[in-house]
């Protein structure tokens, strides 16, 4: 297999899972806000926070508010980050390996390559947003579903799950790590509008497991009530959960597994597995050290990238 | 849009499926009668359902402008063209010949330079082409075969003659959208199928890769045939992966080959491996940095090195387009005649050269009456269609001319003949080419038919998909007796 197809399948997976985890992100802050009091400091901001593209955002000049950002995120071309940009690169990365993925999943992306292109626009407005997502989020299942059922699972095969769980991996920490600064600090801030989030802390922190799709999970694994602690152990550790950050390293390691040369992206990958599982979260959500550790886990994710680009992608 | 065929009317010109108002040609009767029995609705449906295929088989061709690459679908009309099988037997025979005298002419140019010294054709010829590559000079490729893949243009006349106007030997694209436009017919009008013994295009694909396996250097079963891209901005990206796939062989871009040794490799995620064959749509001077255009990256560093020692096999061959000049081309049929010692089967549309004074006084006289082209422009730039340019356009050309003589010839205006597409008001009539493609190697073959270029616009002549060109289906069908 070609060190270029390789790279463009993984991305393939990457961007797929990318804008499906932002449709899905979008989807509960919209439903998160409506029920929220009005003038909680809690808003669309939260989104660019989470993609990190708070800075793209602000070069565009526009007033922070729903319309502008849901547009940014959704249809904005010049947000590298955006669903439709995603769509775009996954499209591209998808014309360009015709020859290997089957023709069910490419039509899949280019149909809803259309779809969207069509309908992102009057989507902007809520009365339409959540059909336009849930399009876009079933879209990306059944393409994650047509591969499952339809391709040999050949180095390809594997190539795309790694992109898909490098991908899920870094969007779970990044949903969790901003769900506790606003959810972790802001009620221990004694002065100012924190206060008001005191009361609705446990929706907020069923919005961060509705983000991952992991509250009915979670009910089921965890009997307590919604907490904190749990849900950020359960998202990070959870060996069962297949978005938690433990799964996807072990759906990553079954890949690594079965490629050639495989060395030093498994011995990068043993890095941050060590990381989550050692980890004692109470005692750091205790310190107040979860955003550091967060950070930890995320540059760890980056030196995974960077040595499986190493192992197989072409040189740069 | 119901279609009334006593409407339609080609009028001066040769119509490929009509003979006169309500008359259709022999082998179209059946054609044109199921066409008349659809209803509106119908057609309409036919034709929707055309576009949605083309749709999400996307299908596409890449348009360049306005500095951005934009991505569109196939401009494809549903209404075949028909060409029967007894008048295309003579014209496969005719291109056959004609690319087996080029790659003689080509073989000869790199090599003993006989027909020069016969003064058959004059050698000066040569000083000014844009594509004779010195550093091909001596050069011996397999079977003395340096253009293995010949995309020609055909066009008729009002005489219904088939006549050459060009000889594509450089990466001549096209041939996926003829073997896709017949998926798509397939789908949208079935039922003509049952009613028709229409020949069929599938195999071009095989029939390419054994033309390029039968050149590998390395005498093994499955020798490694790789498709050499420039990359995801080019036009005919859509071709290169269609045909990489229908082949079995990678898709690979410049930075995806390296040289070592003499020897081409390609990177995969096991490590390097070997190349043998390499079907390259990249133009001559982005080959190879170290021998051509030094800023290439689409190239591969070491490749001609590679291929002159015989390590490689790459078709086309480098300097292959020396025979792909518009000058040179009014040449071929002394080719013919001079290696093959044969009378040419298919006619060359008269030309003027105006590298020769009184032929270049004619065109000069007869600007307002002449096509000018120049010599190595490709996809319908940089030429002149006298009878429709303004008088300021025809004195540029004619300063153009008299700077650069060998550069430019001229030809009569070719009343391209015509074929009904469908439109909102029903069928009417449009001009059409033919692009049929030949491939050479140890065995030669033309495809069935070709890929039928239509101007959509009305009255005009620009059939390329990159200035407002559509296409048809193009069935060659047996002759009832």
């Amino acid at each position: 297999m070609l060190s270029r197809v390789a790279q463009r399948v993984y991305w393939l997976g990457r961007y797929m899972e990318r804008l499906e985890n932002t449709a899905r992100l979008i989807n509960v802050n919209t439903n998160l806000l409506l029920d929220l009091p009005r003038g909680t400091n809690l808003g669309w901001s939260t989104l660019l926070d989470i993609t990190g593209s708070h800075e793209e955002f602000e070069r565009k000049q526009v007033k922070e508010e729903e319309i502008n950002i849901i547009r940014f995120l959704v249809s904005d071309l010049s947000n590298s980050i955006s669903i439709m940009s995603s769509l775009n690169k996954a499209r591209e990365n998808g014309r360009t390996t015709r020859e290997i993925i089957p023709t069910e999943a490419w039509e899949l992306i280019n149909d809803l390559y259309f779809y969207v292109k069509e309908n992102a626009a009057k989507s902007v407005a809520r009365k339409n947003r959540q059909r336009l997502l849930r399009h876009i989020i079933q879209h990306s299942q059944q393409f994650t579903g047509v591969l499952t059922g339809t391709m040999s699972h050949t180095s390809a095969y594997d190539f795309i799950r790694l992109g898909r769980n490098l991908e899920r991996a870094d969007m779970t920490t990044r949903i969790i790590d901003v769900g506790t600064v606003n959810l972790v600090t802001n009620p221990k801030n004694s002065a100012g509008k924190g206060d008001s989030l005191e009361p609705f802390i446990n929706i907020l922190w069923m919005s961060v497991l509705q983000s991952l799709s992991a509250y009915q999970m979670y009910r089921q694994h965890v009997q307590d009530r919604v907490n904190g602690e749990d849900v950020v152990m359960f998202t990070l550790q959870d060996g069962e959960f297949p978005r938690s950050v433990f799964s996807c390293l072990a759906q990553i390691k079954v890949c690594l597994r079965g490629l050639p040369k495989g060395k030093a992206a498994l011995h990068a990958l043993a890095l941050v597995e060590e990381r989550i599982i050692d980890a004692n979260l109470p005692e750091i959500l205790e310190q107040g050290k979860l955003h550091d550790f967060i950070d930890d886990v995320q540059l760890d994710i980056a030196s995974l990238h960077e040595a499986v680009a190493r192992s197989w992608f072409l040189p740069v | 849009m119901r279609i009334v065929w006593k409407n339609y009317h080609p009028g001066e010109f040769y119509d490929e499926l009509i003979s006169s108002p309500g008359r259709a040609r022999k082998p179209a009767q059946v054609l044109i009668k199921y066409l008349r029995s659809l209803k509106s609705e119908e057609l309409r449906e036919r034709k929707a359902s055309a576009e949605l295929a083309i749709k999400t088989m996307g299908i596409t061709f890449t348009v360049y402008s306005e500095g951005e690459n934009i991505d569109r679908d196939w401009p494809f009309d549903i209404i075949p063209r028909i060409i029967p099988q007894s008048e295309w037997r003579n014209t496969e025979k005719g291109l056959i010949q004609r690319l087996r005298a080029l790659n003689c002419f080509i073989d000869d140019v790199y090599n003993r330079q006989q027909i020069f010294k016969d003064n058959v054709i004059p050698r000066k010829l040569l000083e000014k082409s844009k594509n004779f590559r010195p550093q091909c000079v001596g050069m011996k490729p397999a079977y003395g075969v340096w253009a293995h893949i010949c995309g020609s243009d055909l066009v008729r006349d009002k005489d219904g003659q088939f006549y050459v106007l060009e000889d594509n030997l450089r990466v001549p694209s096209g041939v996926s959208y003829m073997l896709e436009n017949r998926v798509v017919t397939k789908r949208v009008l079935p039922e003509l199928f049952e009613n028709y013994d229409i020949l069929p295009v599938t195999d071009y694909p095989s029939q390419l890769f054994d033309t390029l396996a039968a050149i590998s250097p390395r005498k093994v079963e499955y020798p490694e045939v790789v498709v050499l891209t420039p990359g995801i901005y080019n036009s005919a990206y859509f071709e290169h992966s269609y045909l990489a796939q229908r082949m079995g062989a990678e898709l690979v871009e410049g930075g995806d080959l390296v040289v070592e040794k003499d020897i081409v490799y390609m990177r995969t995620i096991n490590g390097l491996s070997r190349v043998d064959v390499i079907y390259r749509r990249v133009d001559d001077l982005f080959l190879d940095p170290n021998v051509f255009n030094p800023d290439s990256l689409l190239g591969v560093r070491g490749l001609m090195q590679a291929w002159l020692k015989g390590n490689v096999g790459l078709a086309n061959a480098p300097g292959a387009g020396v025979a792909d000049d518009k000058v040179v081309y009014t040449f071929v049929p002394k080719m013919i005649k001079y290696y093959l010692d044969e009378e040419p089967i298919l006619p060359n549309v008269p030309s003027y050269l105006c590298m020769n004074k009184t032929e270049r006084d004619h065109v000069l006289a007869n600007l307002d009456k002449l096509v000018v082209k120049p010599a190595n422009e490709s996809g319908g730039y940089g030429m002149m269609i006298g009878p429709q340019a303004s008088k300021k356009e025809r004195e540029e050309f004619a300063r153009r001319i008299k700077a650069d003589p060998r550069n430019y010839m001229a030809q009569p205006l070719i009343s391209l003949s015509t074929a009904p597409i469908l439109t909102n008001a029903g069928a009417e009539p449009r001009h059409v080419d033919l692009r049929p493609f030949s491939l050479q190697g140890k065995d030669s073959c033309v495809t069935a038919g070709g890929l039928t270029r239509v101007a959509l616009t009305k009255g005009s002549y620009v059939v390329n998909s990159s200035q407002g060109g559509g296409s048809k289906d193009t069935w060659i069908v047996a002759d009832e007796d």
